[in-house]
């Protein structure tokens, strides 16, 4: 795959470089994110086992518990979130982590949404640069 | 779309309720922004999830706020603590990390609310009414609340729930408005799904988790139910369904209050799409609740969400005159409420005599309270079974609340197949 340029909705404006981690299944971080090392810990889910911590992850939404926005703050003070988070919708547990960890230590997490046809283009291992205008400059692996 | 905000909101953005509540409110006007509400309401009560200690940062967020004098303006109730306050010394629990979880208790405390530590607060004394404007915290205890009682409250995020009490607002969006509580997916119940199963307590719980996985975040409709479940049952699986999937609300036909009509539960039009629910999805999903393997016994859970007295009472005939195996553990999980309630009538002294246990105040799954010895466990709650392989590291067998007591009094795992079969 070639180079891509996305657009999506900026929910929380931020930058970010790294490489990409995509399901298609929602997934909630309380029960299914370790926020001590950033490991998918959800046993049913599809990223199972795999570390999001450092890459830009990209899944639809939050299930489940309401606990996921805890979560995700702790990971980023913590050091162990995801560098970005990519979504099909505005996600609020995940926006609110970020507004909350830009309240208490000035560092929010950048936020996107995409539409379902340009979330579907992205794949694991992909590099992605996000700018501070929301655009994704996707280089395929 | 622009925000538009009442003079009180400018007051409070500019401190002139202090600075908690500045804080308070610039973070819902932020969450207000980012979905795209156009005002605020006023909620006229809370339910705080942020409770549940995780780590510094909320711990850090509760005194920061406690520190600058918060108070809640509306009754506000307490989630689970990370601990038993009274009884956590009896468990596994590491002294640093209790000493923090009760810190974080402390801070909520001292904002006013109501200490009950319960994830099941809508079977307290009071709960909120039809069409309430509320703000709750705690998956299960809103879709309980939206969906069986009537109330309106969006999915609140821990630390959104405690901005909301501390600034009285919410972002007048989602479910507080009726146009966003139409159901959308329409399920419909299979005639081969016998009366009798669905009588069973073990039941709810795989039908919630199978609708949750087949939902997500939209709203199911459930139509063609033999059954009035009981308010425990639709707890079980209000419990599975915002587990495995987002449900915040749900409409069942004939039983839940916005939904008298299949036409009322839609709102006058069609469902997106229509579902059937046969019994090989509903043994799909019962499957799918046990993990590893299931040749050995340490403990069973019950009580997630937190055990009623009406599921005491049940419990108690099925106790009477036996005991629990010397290898196994028996475990109830409740509120300081329930449980008092339950000792008045005698019950616990059932539960003592069994041989079995009893915590309030927490969760097996926020709290270290387990030895790691303890690696083999059954429950008869979905959500619990959902959780536990992620959360825990550990094995878990989903059986009915009979499934749970015979195999506590025998130590080896059984379970009456019988309704589940062909």
């Amino acid at each position: 795959m070639g180079r891509l340029v996305l657009t999506g909705k900026t929910v929380i404006k931020g930058v970010a470089s790294a490489r990409l981690l995509v399901s298609h299944e929602p997934l909630s971080f309380w029960g299914g994110y370790d926020w001590q090392t950033g490991e998918i810990t959800d046993r049913q889910h599809d990223l199972s086992g795999q570390f999001a911590n450092g890459k830009i992850l990209a899944i639809p939404f939050t299930r489940g518990s309401s606990t996921t926005t805890a979560m995700l703050l702790e990971a980023i003070r913590n050091g162990t979130a995801p560098a970005a988070i990519l979504t099909t919708g505005t996600d609020f547990f995940f926006a609110l982590a970020s507004v909350v960890a830009d309240e208490l230590y000035a560092s929010p997490l950048p936020l996107i949404s995409l539409s379902e046809e340009e979330f579907g283009k992205l794949r694991s291992g992909d590099h992605v640069e996000i700018t501070a205008l929301g655009e994704l400059f996707v280089n395929g692996s | 779309m622009v925000l538009t905000l009442s003079d009180k909101d400018r007051s409070m953005l500019n401190g002139e309720h202090g600075p908690a509540a500045r804080m308070a409110l610039s973070i819902v006007v932020r969450m207000a922004e980012v979905v795209g509400a156009n005002e605020l309401l006023d909620i006229t009560a809370a339910h705080i999830d942020s409770t549940v200690y995780i780590g510094d940062a909320g711990l850090e967020f509760a005194e920061r706020m406690a520190g600058m004098g918060a108070r809640v303006c509306v009754p506000t109730t307490l989630n689970v603590s990370g601990l038993d306050e009274y009884h956590w010394q009896e468990w596994a629990v590491p002294r640093q990390w209790a000493a923090q979880a009760h810190r974080q208790m402390l801070a909520y405390q001292s904002m006013g609310t109501t200490p009950t530590w319960t994830c099941a607060p809508y079977q307290l004394e009071v709960r909120p009414s039809f069409g309430q404007q509320i703000a709750w915290g705690e998956s299960n205890a809103i879709a309980f609340a939206n969906s069986v009682l009537g109330a309106r409250t969006e999915r609140y995020p821990d630390l959104f729930d405690i901005c909301c009490a501390i600034s009285g607002r919410a972002p007048a969006t989602g479910l507080h408005l009726t146009q966003n509580r139409r159901g959308q997916l329409l399920f419909r119940m299979d005639r081969g799904i016998s009366q009798e199963l669905q009588q069973a307590d073990d039941f709810f719980p795989v039908l919630g988790n199978l609708i949750g996985k087949q939902t997500l975040d939209k709203i199911p409709v459930i139509a063609g139910l033999r059954v009035t479940p009981t308010e425990d049952q639709l707890k079980a699986f209000c419990a599975a369904a915002a587990s495995s999937g987002g449900v915040a609300l749900f409409h069942m036909v004939g039983i839940t209050p916005e939904a008298m009509t299949l036409d009322d539960a839609f709102q006058g039009s069609p469902p997106d799409r229509s579902i059937s629910i046969d019994m090989a999805s509903l043994r799909l999903s019962r499957q799918q609740l046990t993990h590893g393997p299931q040749d050995k016994l340490d403990l069973v859970v019950l009580g997630s969400p937190h055990f009623s007295l009406a599921e005491f009472k049940h419990l108690a005939p099925l106790l009477t005159g036996r005991h629990v195996h010397p290898d196994v553990k028996f475990l109830v999980t409740s509120s300081r409420f329930m449980s008092g309630l339950a000792r008045q009538e005698g019950l616990l002294q059932v539960l003592e005599n069994f041989g079995g246990e009893l915590t309030v105040d927490t969760c097996i799954l926020t709290s270290p309270m387990l030895p790691a010895q303890i690696k083999n466990l059954m429950t008869n709650s979905a959500k619990f079974a959902y959780y536990v392989p992620g959360m825990l590291g550990k094995n878990i067998t989903f059986g009915s609340l009979q499934d749970c007591v015979n195999s506590a009094c025998t130590g080896k795992i059984i379970r009456d197949e019988t309704l589940w079969e062909d």
